[in-house]
């Protein structure tokens, strides 16, 4: 397999070709902060977190792939703050009760809320009016939650490619739903692949939350993102 | 019930289920029934093998189509600035008056329905609106009554058009009271046109050499982009792939632009023509016309041009006389989403999903539509394929400035005497567009639409053109007598109702930037919140993932820049206010529980 | 210098904020010596009657009083801190906040299952009440506050490093461990 060499922050890293900038930055030891980007399923570049500069043009690392002597710049105090920026919003534009949540401690926009040490969203909260979709046999879907991330949507499918999972409206209204045939035949298995592909809490499957306690969770004692750094 | 399922099973049947038709299955029943029922959603899923999520994503999507009813008739009047400016306002309160209910709704007895709607390409001829369909312009609260009395008796909607206005708008096929209201005619849209006089030219050379004049005029898309058109259709022809396509770009949903309206009505051959040419160009077979919704009224029309055409032999098997270039054009109609004037929303859409922006790379001209290379060019670019092909490119680069060449369509509204369209030379300045349209003491003009600039009296010596002011065409003229911040604020409640929602920088960030600017508006605002307004805006422009995100805080950037004062002025000169108000607050539980508000100092 | 002087409040709280000041354990000794309480739970101070350097609340602000509390609060500190995820964001009170305050009065005083049917069906009005806001506001979207800690409570020794650095200046230090939003 052809290799390519490109620069993060002016690190030399390898990639294969084909890859994205986050998959080869990983494999390099460098931390690409990352939310919507899932291992497995098609990135879709809806949280814009990994956003680095390419040539000087800000660039979503899930969906970019690399390219011979790309110079990639990643910790600037620009992008750290705008990636912040984002992670904010997200927490302004839901309703994010991190102390009732059962995800809390596994979740993905919260430990990034951790790693970038935030204090306070600096946007105003937006105290969104969301459904909770209690209606299917074996999860819940928490609309205050959901970031959009869309993963569901993008990763779990039947078994002949339907979406179970689908967006509805667009804009600020824009809100993820389930087809209730197709959720109502999902196996166990599925239903905790949903809940476990899910980020945040907005998809839980029924009666397995709360499970590991505080202090054994994912999040609980190493920052996201500690695993990949050398 | 039985209705829904029939309706439902002849529109999938009459499109072969074929799911990059979704759009149009769900228009007919849409037309059908007044509404896309949850129990039509289920059914279209289960007849197409869609799951249902997907199809309500879709119904959900689009303006023009609803899961409620909207009514036998359904009025979608225009709330773009322009038609604010014009007296919107008071036409949709003689909407409300008559029909008795208010915007957003429908009438107790079903019968209408009052929707708002993003800019419908009418700014020349505003206030305006769409009923079933048909356009009406120039509305007085007079009118608004005699409609509505039509309505209320049952009418035609076509029927209650009385003047027709100019050109083909009068053709049998149109009938439609818009006017074209061509102020200006240049010499490469607007001058005579032999019809088939340019393929005739491509065809006699290679497509290599197609490409080489349009490189030869450096033609620049004319969407707003600007992106060179000859780079674009040999990045297409290039592309390994077993089949290409051409796509017009004819979404033209920039607030204040309606030139392409015009283009399509008036010189549709000279277009078709074009396409073919850049079916040629990059060897495509198919072309496809991406009309939007607003434009309608004009698709039998353009569906005859193209029959015409095809018995001329500029479209179809060996079009122009070529042996081995077929080439045909269909029409793709599209539902109501600005953002399908992105081309890859625009190529989504047309292959029957919702109209979100795909990442790239790659790019549409790489895997386009159904995952051929496809080239994206927007109407006019394609007309002035057209003309280039007939003159040369040598003819067309000695027009404009060095990198604006030739001439542009500028559609023109707001506060000025002649409204209409323009054609101009790449390079006149503000001030002298303003003296020709009658916009002289304009406080400010924005120039390419919302997404564009804001300028104020300092830049009126600037020249348009992409290296100054860059256009799509949309020029919109504001007199000193207008609330600027208030125009801005439209803006952004367009360009909220209009993002597509996939990334969080444009979804979030234009609420939030919004409000800071509704905060400052209402005199709660400190320098703090000015700055922080600011640089919220570079976030979202520098974060988001397509164009809209990323041009969207324009209004507020732009008059940030350029108009200053104008906020500065609303600022309260403390260190800090959040705007927060007690007795506001406490407003609605002192009136649940019948007590006063007692709060001191009030 | 003179030891700082601190006074803290549970607006829309549990109080938990300050329980969990407590759990510093002994180092509550070694506070004391660092800091002067003054209008606090802690010490039971209802008034203020001198200008103190920090104010540290616990809680959001859901009525009236709420409201002129913390505005107390920010006239009579320099320093305003936001202590916990209840004063930063509403927390748990806030989970009102999308249901329309009628509602809420009604579920509460007409229509709960404790509601012992012989007594009058009122609304509480006496003008002695607080006021009940249109929704839970986080601190600084009332006053300005300067620092914020979050957690639901904010762990011990991330109140304890915070204290340390508010009366002694030095640099403020964050295990990852006790920075955490629940």
């Amino acid at each position: 397999m052809s290799e390519l060499t490109f620069f993060i922050d002016n690190k030399e890293c390898k990639a294969k070709k084909g890859q994205t900038i986050t998959e080869a930055a990983r494999d390099n030891g460098v931390y690409i902060p990352t939310l919507c980007d899932y291992p497995g399923i098609r990135p879709a570049g809806t949280c814009r977190i990994c956003t680095v500069k390419v040539n000087g043009r800000n660039m979503a690392g899930c969906t970019t792939p690399v390219e011979e002597g790309m110079i990639v710049e990643n910790k600037t105090a620009e992008l750290e703050d705008m990636r912040k920026a984002i992670i904010e919003m997200l927490f302004v534009e839901g309703n994010h009760m991190c102390p009732t949540c059962e995800k809390s401690g596994n979740c993905d926009l919260q430990a990034l809320g951790y790693r970038y040490t935030m204090m306070v969203p600096r946007f105003p909260y937006l105290w969104p009016s969301r459904e909770i979709d209690a209606s299917m046999p074996k999860i819940v879907i928490d609309k205050n939650r959901c970031i959009q991330c869309l993963r569901c949507v993008r990763g779990i499918t039947t078994a002949d490619g339907k979406h179970i999972f689908g967006t509805l409206h667009r804009g600020d209204k824009t809100r993820i739903s389930a087809d209730p045939e197709l959720v109502a035949a999902m196996t166990d298995e599925q239903a905790q692949k949903a809940m476990d592909i899910c980020p945040v809490g907005a998809i839980l499957k029924r009666e397995v939350g709360f499970k590991v306690p505080m202090g054994k969770r994912k999040y609980d004692s190493a920052p996201i993102g500690s695993d990949i750094e050398k | 019930m039985g209705n829904i399922a029939e309706v439902v099973s002849k529109a999938v049947e009459s499109y072969q289920k074929d799911p990059t038709r979704l759009l149009d299955v769900i228009r007919d029943v849409q037309d059908a029934l007044g509404q896309v029922s949850d129990e039509a959603i289920v059914q279209i899923g289960h007849l197409m093998n869609l799951s249902k999520v997907d199809v309500e994503g879709v119904v959900t999507f689009y303006h023009f189509f609803s899961k409620s009813p909207v009514g036998k008739y359904t009025v979608y009047l225009n709330n773009s600035a322009v038609a604010v400016m014009m007296g919107r306002g008071a036409i949709a309160k003689a909407f409300e008056k008559e029909v008795g209910c208010s915007f957003g709704s429908l009438s107790e007895d079903g019968k209408i329905g009052l929707y708002d709607t993003s800019c419908i390409g009418m700014n020349d001829q505003e206030p305006a609106a769409i009923i079933n369909g048909v356009v009406f312009t120039n509305l007085t609260e007079k009118r608004v009554k005699e409609l509505v009395t039509g309505m209320k008796a049952g009418r035609n909607v076509s029927d209650m058009v009385k003047d027709l206005g100019d050109g083909n708008n009068q053709s049998e096929l149109v009938k439609s009271m818009v006017k074209n209201n061509i102020r200006q005619r240049g010499s490469v849209l607007f001058a005579p046109y032999e019809s088939g006089s340019a393929l005739r030219k491509a065809v006699a050379g290679t497509p290599e050499d197609v490409i080489n004049e349009i490189k030869n005029a450096e033609l620049r898309g004319r969407g707003g982009a600007g992106f060179p058109t000859g780079m674009k259709w040999d990045f297409c022809r290039r592309a390994q792939g077993e089949r290409h396509y051409v796509v017009c770009n004819a979404d033209e949903g920039e607030p204040g632009t309606f030139k392409d309206r015009v283009i399509l009505t008036e010189i549709p051959e000279m277009l078709f023509e074009g396409m073919a040419v850049a079916g040629y160009a990059v060897g495509a077979a198919e072309g496809i016309l991406y009309l939007r919704a607003e434009y309608m009224y004009l698709k039998k029309f353009l569906e005859k041009v193209l029959d015409d055409l095809r018995k001329k032999n500029i479209l179809g098997k060996n079009a122009g006389g070529k042996t081995g270039f077929d080439f045909d054009v269909k029409i793709q109609m599209g539902a109501g989403a600005y953002i399908c004037g992105e081309e890859s929303a625009l190529i989504q859409s047309a292959e029957g999903k919702r109209g979100e922006p795909r990442n790239r790379p790659p790019f549409p001209v790489q895997r386009g539509y159904g995952g051929y290379p496809t080239t994206v060019n927007n109407v006019e670019t394609l007309c002035a394929v057209s003309r280039i092909m007939v003159e040369g490119g040598k003819w067309f680069a000695s027009m404009g400035t060095v990198q604006s060449r030739g001439m542009k369509l500028l559609s023109v509204s707001g506060d000025c005497d002649k409204p209409g369209i323009y054609e101009v030379e790449w390079g006149i300045t503000l001030e002298q567009l303003l003296k020709t349209v009658g916009g002289s003491g304009a406080q400010a003009v924005v120039i390419g639409g919302p997404s564009g600039t804001i300028v104020g009296k300092e830049a009126f010596g600037k020249k348009v053109c992409y290296q100054e002011l860059g256009t799509g065409g949309s020029v919109i003229v504001i007199s000193k007598k207008r609330n600027l911040l208030e125009i801005v604020h439209n803006f952004m409640e367009f360009f909220i109702e209009e993002s597509c929602g996939w990334c969080v920088p444009c979804r979030a960030g234009n609420v939030i930037i919004t409000n800071k600017l509704e905060k400052i508006m209402a005199g709660n605002g400190t320098k703090t919140d000015l700055a922080e307004l600011e640089s919220w805006c570079k976030i979202v422009k520098g974060m988001s993932r397509c164009g809209l995100g990323q041009t969207s805080p324009n209004p507020i950037a732009t008059t940030i820049a350029n108009f200053r004062s104008l906020y500065e002025e609303k600022l309260k000169k403390v260190e800090y206010e959040t705007g927060f108000d007690l007795l506001k607050s406490v407003q609605e539980s002192c009136k649940v529980a019948n007590r006063k508000p007692k709060i001191e100092g009030h | 210098m003179s030891k700082p002087i601190v006074a803290t409040a549970s607006l829309a709280g549990c109080f938990g904020c300050h329980m969990s000041l407590l759990d510093i354990d002994d180092r509550i000794l070694q506070l004391i010596d660092l800091v002067e309480f003054h209008k606090s739970p802690v010490d039971d101070i209802k008034k203020f009657t001198k200008m103190c350097d920090v104010g540290i609340i616990e809680g959001g602000c859901c009525n009236s009083e709420n409201v002129e509390n913390l505005r107390d609060f920010r006239k009579n500190c320099k320093i305003l801190v936001a202590l916990g995820e209840c004063a930063i964001m509403g927390g748990l009170p806030a989970m009102r906040n999308d249901i329309p305050v009628k509602e809420c009065l009604e579920e509460a005083y007409l229509g709960s299952p404790t509601i012992d049917p012989k007594d009058p069906k009122i609304i509480p009005n006496d003008d002695d009440i607080p006021m009940i806001l249109d929704r839970v506001y986080p601190l600084h979207e009332i006053v300005k506050i300067d620092y914020f800690l979050p957690g639901c409570p904010p762990r011990a020794d991330l109140i304890w490093e915070a204290l340390l650095t508010l009366a002694t200046g030095k640099e403020l230090n964050i295990p990852y461990e006790v920075f955490k939003f629940d």
